[in-house]
């Protein structure tokens, strides 16, 4: 056995450690299901009621990707800019500051009043969540670049967008993908805030719905289901940071994968 | 046939023309300047070495000719147009190997094939593995033949400077700036790639701007070797250094060459005795 097939097995086991625990302790002090139910009967829910809950999960899903492509187009375009200009610097900064400071559900009944409620707000949500952290990690990392490397570029006499495009946003992609992940999860708060807002589809108006008439294994159903596909698109991005940035860590992977 | 302007025939002889430059950095109160009044041709051909201590400008002037730096007073012309609007292909390595971390070596030498006219309009087109093979011969000859696939920071640093004088040569340019690419390098790496730059000055015959601080160096490589003295920076001596090609290692014993080397150290240490008072 592999030094790193050991660590993996050992967090496996930690990880299903946890949920045991949790199970026991319940079982133990004879914790009622409606304040916190135990493990596998959210596990049970889930599978029994899959047919009610699967529609909910796809529409959370589909609308959370939707605001997060958004967001990731939002957020590269305006980190360029931010990035490359010292003006837009100046004036963009104080602005997405203050703006992701404002708690993002006294947002949502704006955009209600402008789209109406459903997915368009959903989407809306995701997307405003996402663009702070990837707007950031951009413009840090096209800011980050070492001179000596536009230096080279320089002496070539390559444009401005060759610049950008062989050294500025290779050099971003490590600070990207960083971002990526915060976001990935940010998104998914998005959609559920809003959806438990101003919604009649999602995972987030399931839960409401649940917790209203104390269904509260659908409930913790909802929030298994939300950490699974947090956890999946987290490790999806994970995987294609590691192919794309593995030269930021040095990885053998990368060197011998190219 | 390409008709020349008398002006642009007048300065065709020229690669490199500072005229009465000056460069000068902070504000009003605390202006250092970087170079004084300085006027430099270099012709066709040529292997300039700028020798000096450090802050002396000699890096100055490569920045200027680069184009990575302007000049706060007075005109350079490369090959004879402004600098940055000039047709001469430029390659340039620099004291460190700056190359690419997210490249192996192969891209990172091919870069210049990527950007620089000609080469550019081939690079997404069949062209491609002549390309390769211009660069696995280019490592080849440096010593690093098979090393393509590593990436840089699987390298030794001295593995890594040889790439980098790779990537300032692959396109074939027609003035090299080298501002003290062998600094870093053990003796022995030294002596090598100073044999290996002498070997490609007499077969395509680039004009060569070397920035040392390596007496030995300068009188090895060089065809002309300028003086520099600090505070304010500037050219104290200005000669032309003859033995015959191609040099070997050897030459660095004979009297001819250790009394110039000699000549050239008095001369900076004489200017560095009589240090100003900074301006």
């Amino acid at each position: 056995m592999t030094e790193n097939t050991r660590r993996r097995l050992l967090s496996i086991v930690c990880i299903l450690g946890f949920f045991v625990a949790w199970e026991i302790l319940c079982f133990i002090f004879n914790v009622s299901d409606i304040v916190l139910p135990r493990p596998s009967q959210i596990l049970m829910t889930l599978w029994t009621r899959f047919p009610a809950i699967w529609p909910h999960a796809l529409q959370t899903l589909y609308t959370t990707l939707l605001g997060f492509a958004l967001g990731i187009v939002i957020g590269i375009l305006l980190g360029m800019l931010i990035g490359s200009s010292r003006l837009a610097y100046d004036v963009a900064y104080p602005l997405l500051v203050g703006f992701s400071s404002i708690p993002k559900v006294a947002v949502v009944p704006i955009f209600v009043l402008w789209f109406g409620a459903g997915t368009v707000p959903a989407v809306l949500t995701a997307m405003i969540m996402c663009i702070f952290p990837i707007v950031v990690n951009v413009a840090t990392g096209l800011a980050a670049t070492e001179p000596e490397l536009r230096d080279v570029m320089r002496t070539l006499r390559a444009s401005k967008w060759e610049i950008l495009w062989n050294i500025g946003l290779p050099r971003t992609m490590p600070y990207f993908f960083a971002s990526l992940k915060v976001a990935a999860t940010l998104a998914f708060v998005g959609t559920v805030i809003s959806e438990t807002v101003a919604s009649n589809r999602g995972i987030g108006n399931l839960m409401m719905i649940a917790s209203s008439s104390f269904d509260v294994p659908l409930v913790f159903a909802g929030l298994f289901i939300l950490a699974a596909l947090g956890v999946a698109l987290y490790a999806i991005f994970s995987l294609i940071e590691g192919r794309v940035t593995g030269w930021a860590v040095r990885s053998d992977n990368f060197s011998a994968g190219g | 046939m390409i008709a020349f302007s008398p002006s642009e025939l007048a300065l065709s002889g020229n690669v490199i023309d500072l005229e009465k430059v000056r460069v000068t950095f902070g504000g009003a109160n605390n202006q250092v300047t970087a170079l004084a009044e300085t006027s430099l041709r270099i012709d066709h051909g040529e292997f300039v070495a700028l020798v000096g201590p450090s802050g002396c400008g000699k890096s100055t002037i490569l920045k200027l000719v680069a184009g990575t730096l302007a000049a706060t007073e007075g005109n350079v012309f490369v090959a004879g147009r402004e600098v940055g609007a000039e047709n001469a292909r430029i390659g340039m390595a620099f004291q460190n190997p700056t190359l690419l971390p997210w490249l192996n070596i192969r891209d990172n030498v091919m870069m210049p094939l990527k950007i620089v006219p000609p080469f550019k309009h081939g690079f997404s087109r069949k062209r491609k593995t002549e390309y390769r093979d211009r660069v696995e011969q280019s490592l080849a000859r440096v010593g690093l033949a098979g090393f393509g696939d590593k990436f840089p920071w699987q390298l030794s640093g001295g593995m890594q400077q040889r790439a980098s004088l790779c990537r300032a040569l692959i396109h074939d340019p027609t003035l090299l700036l080298l501002d003290e690419p062998f600094g870093a390098l053990d003796q022995f790496t030294r002596e090598e790639l100073w044999e290996i730059m002498q070997q490609l000055w007499i077969e395509k015959r680039p004009t060569v701007v070397l920035v040392t601080h390596d007496l030995k160096e300068a009188a090895y490589l060089a065809t002309r070797i300028c003086v520099m003295q600090a505070r304010p920076g500037r050219i104290v001596d200005d000669s032309a250094v003859s033995f015959a090609r191609p040099r070997t290692i050897e030459i660095s014993f004979e009297p001819e060459f250790v009394s110039l080397t000699q000549r050239l150290r008095e001369r900076i240490v004489a200017a560095r005795a009589v240090q100003e008072p900074v301006s």
